[in-house]
């Protein structure tokens, strides 16, 4: 038996365009955890997409337990034992657990859906490492942590031995991912062989055997976890040295205090309670950071500030004035910008060009009227400063914005944001899915914001950019503030906050 | 009064069961993620198809045949614009009806004529069972149908074990919910979704055969009036399964019954409001369930593998 139990050799992969893997070699032992690193658009979902037949490569090779295979599709992958858990979660939500299990395996002859034998078989499968689940549960009903746990046991059942994680951490608080990490060494101990794909440095270096690094879809370098630090793979993956410090001035705390929040409560998008009851100030020149796994009330926060949800209770002042379910263009003009979450949904209309874009949330200042009419000389200057200020990459103003980079997209997002000179900054997930070059210029560009007074309220499931950015960390569980900390606060204290264990009331006098 | 009920009960099954067999088959291809507006097209092509089948081959059977496969091949069109082609469902499905309503103009007149005496043929007829049909009261409400009545009710059964106790149905559940998670498992989401599609249009065209040549023995230009439409609306108002179709229709067809009742009797309302009777009974119970149906999540988007 050969020594790597897959082997893939001068994998290569086009779309169009763009090239996603350029002859890419990846060798993997039998029993090891291999991390896949590289920034977003490294190419390491393509190529893991690639082995698991959700993509034909252009060229290249695989080879499992040392023959040639041909995977033509995931069933060719689920036959050689290659198990994928995707970063989101291919889980069918209306359906139960056990139905998620079954679907897709031809079972018995008998086109008969034996469903409760094969709950017993997962139960048993399950306590085997020390997982709970209930086979009867409707999918929507389960928690991130347990989807992903799902996942996991969906691969054993069909009798992985390979298993791919893609960015598995990114969406558990840290007790989970502690959690996870415990289920890998257990099917590492077991002889299962595991290519873990992440971008995070940490959690690579602390549970990985050995590292391929790829970048700009090529092979980096290939070395052992133990024989090399952070800042060489930090270097590595990004392609030069990390400037990990903003810039930050000392504000004074005496500023007037922007925008507070008294008491708010407001429904999601469900008619659910989504804020129950949330008090929190934010004075000029600081940055307040909103810690908490996805889906805990930031959204709703967010809404609410900006006018987009109907607030059932409680008062929002900005500036000193009651804005309390006031519309968003009034609050807008108050001065308050805002980095949307999702800029696809609700920062761009991709369609449109840079001049449209920006002219979006600008219709209604009087610089850029003319009479009746849209002073068009006018709004494309503006897009013109905000696209040398910014440096964004693109072919000219009148370029479609879909046609930019995430990053460039990003950064005008973000100029159109700042170059109102607002008093007050929402920035939510400011740099989600950006690489690291984006990220770092993104977070100087807020923190310059603070230098010079304005209040911001940054929301991220970052942990790391949360702590780095804020003056002050709201940890936000289940649509509520459950403690207020320093950004010295340690990981594990916020991490617990995250998973709404209130934080020893003495630890937050200091 | 006990005869007065029976006969109305009778004749609300009567009147539900186009609508119920369509439904039958829109269920799975809505819970596979096709919306098929263009039911009521394919209905009409079976219910001209079944019409000129049996009178052309003498065999009820043949022209139901005819009417199935009319259904499909119209099937066969949603399926390949709206999988292969991905275009908008909505749209394709319109299409399919006003190309349905004219092609059953056509073939009528081109077979029969215009203004001739409609021919008689070999329809299905009300099937008399020893015994049970000549129970008082229950056997008129449970035993005077055609035979079509009872294998759809059958055919339900098993559509209903299918849907929930077979691995093709559970795929057929799952690609309608979230085919790219079908996809990684192994399920071929398009061939599922085509066969969906392809059933939908068998059932429709059967439903529109037993219009012609199971409810009536005769084919009229725009028999179906918004059957098809209604069939719809009873999948939703099913919550989309065989079971849940059939109360729905039979609602609906109850609707219809009264509106018979009301014109042939000496009741002073004008016919029209009668008339009205179902299409308003539909709207109703849409209205009624408005945020309470389970859509499936990727209703309507084709699925376009990467």
């Amino acid at each position: 038996m050969s020594e790597y139990i897959l082997e893939m050799k001068g994998v290569s992969k086009y779309f169009a365009h763009v090239r996603a893997n350029y002859k890419v070699d990846l060798q993997v032992r039998r029993g090891e955890v291999m991390a896949l690193l590289g920034e977003n658009g490294a190419g390491k979902t393509t190529l893991m997409n690639i082995l698991y037949g959700l993509y034909a490569p252009s060229e290249g090779e695989i080879f499992f337990n040392g023959e040639k295979v041909n995977i033509k599709e995931p069933q060719d992958a689920i036959k050689h034992g290659i198990g994928m858990v995707h970063q989101h979660f291919m889980l069918v939500q209306a359906l139960s657990v056990i139905e998620n299990v079954v679907l897709g395996m031809k079972g018995s002859k008998s086109p008969r859906l034996d469903l409760n034998e094969a709950a017993d078989r997962l139960k048993e499968l399950a306590a085997k490492y020390s997982m709970e689940i209930n086979p009867w549960a409707k999918v929507w009903q389960l928690s991130v942590g347990q989807q992903q746990r799902l996942e996991i046991l969906k691969a054993l059942y069909r009798g992985a031995q390979l298993f791919i994680l893609d960015e598995p951490t990114a969406v558990l608080t840290p007790q989970e991912v502690e959690g996870l990490f415990d289920m890998i060494r257990l099917l590492k101990s077991e002889g299962k062989t595991i290519i873990f794909i992440s971008h995070k440095l940490n959690e690579v270096l602390s549970i990985c055997d050995r590292i391929t690094v790829l970048r700009l879809g090529e092979n980096q370098a290939i070395c052992n976890a133990s024989e090399i630090t952070k800042d060489e793979l930090a270097e590595l993956m990004v392609g030069r040295p990390l400037n990990n410090e903003r810039h930050r001035e000392d504000t004074g705390d005496d500023n007037p205090v922007v925008l507070k929040l008294e008491g708010v409560t407001c429904n999601n998008s469900d008619g659910l309670p989504g804020l129950k009851g949330i008090d929190l100030e934010i004075r000029g020149g600081e940055i307040l950071g909103i810690a908490g796994v996805d889906g805990n009330g930031q959204r709703e926060l967010a809404e609410v500030i900006t006018g987009m949800t109907h607030v059932t209770g409680g008062k929002v002042t900005i500036s000193g004035d009651d804005m309390t379910n006031a519309d968003p263009i009034d609050i807008w003009k108050k001065d308050v910008s805002h980095v949307p979450e999702d800029r696809h949904k609700h920062g761009v209309v991709l369609g449109m060009d840079l001049v449209e874009n920006n002219l979006l949330i600008n219709h209604f200042r009087k610089e850029f009227q003319k009479g009746p009419f849209v002073d068009w000389k006018a709004i494309e200057k503006d897009t013109e400063e905000i696209i040398t200020d910014y440096h964004v990459k693109t072919a000219g103003k009148n370029e479609l914005i879909k046609n930019l980079s995430g990053g460039n997209q990003q950064k005008m997002v973000i100029g159109r944001a700042l170059e109102r000179d607002p008093k007050l900054l929402l920035a939510l997930h400011p740099t989600r899915g950006l690489d690291i070059g984006a990220t770092e210029y993104i977070q100087q560009c807020i923190m310059d914001q603070r230098n010079k007074g304005v209040a911001v309220l940054l929301v991220s499931t970052e942990l790391d950019e949360v702590i780095s950015m804020s003056d002050r960390i709201a940890v936000m569980y289940e649509g509520r503030i459950i403690g207020i900390v320093p950004p010295t606060t340690s990981i594990s204290d916020i991490g617990l906050m995250m998973a709404g264990v209130e934080p020893d009331k003495k630890d937050d006098q200091e | 009064m006990a005869g007065f009920i029976s006969t109305f009960l009778a004749s609300a099954v009567r009147c539900a069961m186009p609508m119920f067999i369509a439904a039958l088959g829109l269920v799975f291809s809505e819970r596979a993620g096709i919306v098929n507006i263009g039911v009521e097209g394919m209905m009409i092509i079976g219910a001209i198809l079944a019409y000129a089948g049996s009178f052309l081959t003498g065999s009820k059977w043949l022209g139901l045949l005819f009417a199935g496969l009319g259904g499909m091949a119209f099937g066969l069109i949603l399926a390949f614009w709206a999988i292969t082609l991905r275009v908008n469902q909505t749209v394709v499905g319109a299409a399919i009806n006003i190309i349905g309503a004219g092609l059953a103009v056509t073939i009528n007149r081109m077979i029969f004529g215009v203004n001739t005496v409609a021919p008689k043929i070999n329809n299905f007829t009300q099937l008399h069972i020893p015994v049970l049909s000549d129970i008082p009261f229950i056997g008129h409400i449970l035993f005077s149908y055609n035979i079509l009545v009872y294998i759809a009710i059958a055919l339900m059964l098993v559509l209903h074990y299918v849907l929930f106790h077979t691995e093709l149905g559970l795929s057929v559940r799952a690609v309608g919910e979230n085919p790219r998670a079908c996809d990684t498992l192994g399920i071929n989401v398009n061939r599922v979704r085509y066969g969906a599609t392809l059933f939908g249009g068998l059932m429709a065209g059967l439903a529109g055969g037993y219009l012609s040549i199971g409810q009536l023995a005769v084919f009229v230009e725009d028999m179906t009036s918004g059957r098809g439409f209604i069939a719809i609306a009873a999948v939703v108002f099913g919550k989309r399964n065989p079971v849940g179709a059939l109360l729905a229709s039979l609602v609906f067809g109850a609707g219809e019954a009264v509106q018979y009742k009301l014109t042939a009797g000496n009741i002073d309302i004008p016919f029209q409001f009668a008339q009205m009777i179902p299409y308003v009974l539909t709207i109703l119970s849409l209205i009624g369930l408005v945020g309470k149906t389970e859509t499936p999540a990727a209703s309507g988007i084709p699925y376009v593998k990467e």
